[in-house]
């Protein structure tokens, strides 16, 4: 029995397939005994749970005091942070070049949006200005050119954080390249370097490559050359982040087809060209979670130069829990601290996802 | 399998075997470690011949190929390829690869180019061309592949067919002198083939001296001035078609016929 028959029309989908939202509440919430059950249950939790919480955080807190004495209310204890927040954000920085530092924070976001947003106007210039950011934010943070100097020892608080975290994650990954193309390299000698200081970094903790770089380094140096304590800990912590980001692109490099490299090569690009034009933005999209995940890791790892006698945001905090005036607030000041990290990480993983989806427009395969 | 999959009136006007030596192999050997997987081989290509490679899988055909642009390394022999001899000196690989064009199975497009930036990517940067120049002469080339209107459009869009014409005009924008085709049709859909086949048949009806690997026995046939058969490593057989396919003379090579002929 054979049969030919006529190309059926494209049509829309039948109203069943299209759900209003009130029947998916139901469907999703209330479609069997076991999730209605469960349903209800988080309900309870919430309305048991949620108001006292945001009792203590909000409606019965206090926001302003000179000292724990001051907070009567039985709510959260803010003026903590209110009366403490220029050491939280700027640490020991002398109170009258302060300004610097306020300037240095302000151009960070404007830094950051021509480094990171693509359609965004002046962007050429932008791109130059993000450039020179590190530059000039060393000179205003340090002084020089007329303006006094401010000894890193007295740099602290969120400032400290983001000088580590961000000189991490800037050096980490053109070095985390290098790194990772040179252990795939074809001559030994770089090959093997490569690995014997990557697998030797990744052996050891951070702490102790901290406190190596803060003891051991000197006896290295000619003597009589000093090297700042806080430039010694952004050179372990971004030597460390390297060594992580070198696997995490190697990963990525391994996940590129031969073909790649051989239609590359057919074409008679060189080695260099290849790499930068074919390999690694295929390479590099494809580990932007591992690469994200890492500078996370890397911007709360910053709180161990702690121990190295650096007072960071989380040494501030300490430092403010044992402080006679307002002894014993650990909440207030530790959930403001994973607040501030918080914020960070999440801006951190939400751009990765911002990216990740710009790169896949147009030719997911 | 013995039919031409293109119903098209082949023009041979062009198709003219000079005098002047394209590709010269001197007893070339090659081992994978212990492997010995070409033995021998000797080969002379003159410019604007069409040849097939044919043989088993596991013959070497695709690494005969691989060797002229250096995608392998020989160990014993020589290969020259216009007159440069291919050593271990990167200069003369650059210049060679630079004029030897390559398609592959998996036509190797870069997904993360537009079909145009694919086409342009080579001459920008190794031949120096202006962009706008680049992308003229890569829009003629889109244009004789017959795929112009892909050109802003990302590989993972087009069918395998479309791909392969554009690894195809990607090759063609650094004006080659000799096209290597490494099994260019094996990867697609019948229905696409004929298309591929089509835009190989009017490279070799301008002259392009070009060396195919290929399954494809009714483009052999048709198009190639001489077929090359292959086993074990070694040029078992070769002659013009007509007499390869009517009048083998080594039981390996009536074997392997019989085998992709006989049905």
């Amino acid at each position: 029995m054979s049969f030919t028959k006529e190309l059926i029309p494209q049509s829309p989908p039948p109203a069943s397939v299209r759900t209003k939202p009130l029947d998916l509440i139901r469907k999703r919430l209330f479609g069997s005994i076991g999730s209605a059950v469960s349903s209800i249950l988080i309900l309870y939790l919430l309305v048991r749970f949620v108001p006292p919480i945001l009792n203590w955080l909000i409606f019965s807190a206090d926001w302003v005091g000179s000292s724990r004495d001051d907070c009567t209310s039985g709510g959260a204890c803010w003026a903590v942070i209110t009366a403490r927040f220029r050491l939280f954000v700027v640490g020991f920085y002398p109170a009258e070049d302060v300004w610097r530092v306020w300037i240095v924070l302000a151009l960070l976001p404007v830094a950051l949006a021509f480094a990171l947003v693509e359609k965004i106007p002046f962007r050429r210039y932008g791109l130059i200005f993000a450039g020179l950011y590190p530059l000039i934010a060393a000179l205003l943070l340090a002084g020089g050119l007329g303006l006094p100097e401010v000894a890193t020892s007295k740099w602290g608080g969120l400032l400290l954080t983001l000088v580590c975290g961000l000189t991490g994650i800037v050096v980490s990954l053109p070095l985390g390249v290098i790194l990772a193309l040179g252990r795939r390299s074809n001559l030994p000698a770089i090959s093997s370097l490569c690995v014997i200081f990557i697998e030797f970094v990744r052996g050891v903790p951070l702490i102790t490559i901290l406190f190596m770089s803060s003891v051991m380094l000197p006896l290295f140096l000619p003597p009589g050359t000093t090297m700042d304590q806080m430039v010694r800990a952004l050179v372990g912590i971004s030597l460390f982040a390297s060594a992580y980001m070198a696997e995490v692109i190697r990963s990525g490099l391994q996940s590129i087809p031969a073909g790649q490299y051989e239609a590359a090569n057919a074409l008679g690009l060189s080695y260099w060209q290849s790499m930068r034009l074919i390999i690694l933005p295929q390479a590099l999209k494809i580990v932007i979670p591992g690469i994200v995940s890492t500078f996370i890791s890397l911007f709360k790892d910053t709180s161990l130069v702690l121990i190295i006698g650096l007072y960071d945001l989380l040494g501030i905090a300490n430092a403010t829990i044992t402080d006679t005036k307002w002894i014993g607030l650990s909440n207030e000041v530790y959930v403001f601290t994973a607040l501030v990290y918080w914020v960070f990480c999440f801006s951190m993983s939400r751009y990765s996802l911002f990216l990740e989806d710009k790169l896949h427009r147009g030719h997911k395969n | 399998m013995s039919n031409l999959k293109t119903d098209r009136k082949i023009d041979y006007s062009k198709m003219h075997v000079s005098e002047e030596v394209a590709i010269q192999i001197n007893q070339m050997n090659k081992w994978y470690g212990q492997f010995h997987v070409l033995r021998d081989i000797d080969l002379t290509v003159q410019r604007g011949e069409r040849i097939v490679i044919a043989g088993p899988s596991g013959s070497g055909k695709s690494t005969l190929i691989r060797c002229i642009n250096r995608l392998e390394e020989h160990q014993q022999g020589q290969i020259i390829v216009d007159g440069t001899e291919l050593t271990s000196d990167l200069k003369n690989i650059d210049k060679i690869r630079s004029e030897v064009g390559m398609c592959f199975q998996h036509f190797n497009l870069f997904p993360h180019l537009t079909i145009l930036e694919n086409c342009t990517l080579a001459p920008i940067w190794v031949r120096n061309t202006p962009k706008k120049e680049a992308e003229e002469i890569a829009m003629h080339f889109l244009e004789k592949v017959k795929i112009p209107e892909q050109a802003n459009k990302y590989p993972g869009m087009l069918s395998g067919g479309q791909q392969q014409r554009v690894a195809i005009a990607r090759s063609l924008c650094m004006k080659p002198r000799i096209m290597l085709f490494d099994e260019p049709t094996s990867a697609l859909d019948p229905e696409m083939i004929k298309e591929v086949l089509d835009t190989m048949i009017e490279l070799a009806e301008e002259g392009m001296t070009m060396l195919c690997v290929t399954h494809e026995m009714g483009f052999a046939r048709e198009v190639a001035n001489r077929v090359i058969f292959m086993d074990a490593g070694q040029i078992v057989e070769q002659n013009e078609p007509e007499e390869f396919f009517n009048n083998p003379q080594s039981e390996r090579t009536k074997l392997f016929l019989s085998q992709i002929l006989g049905h």
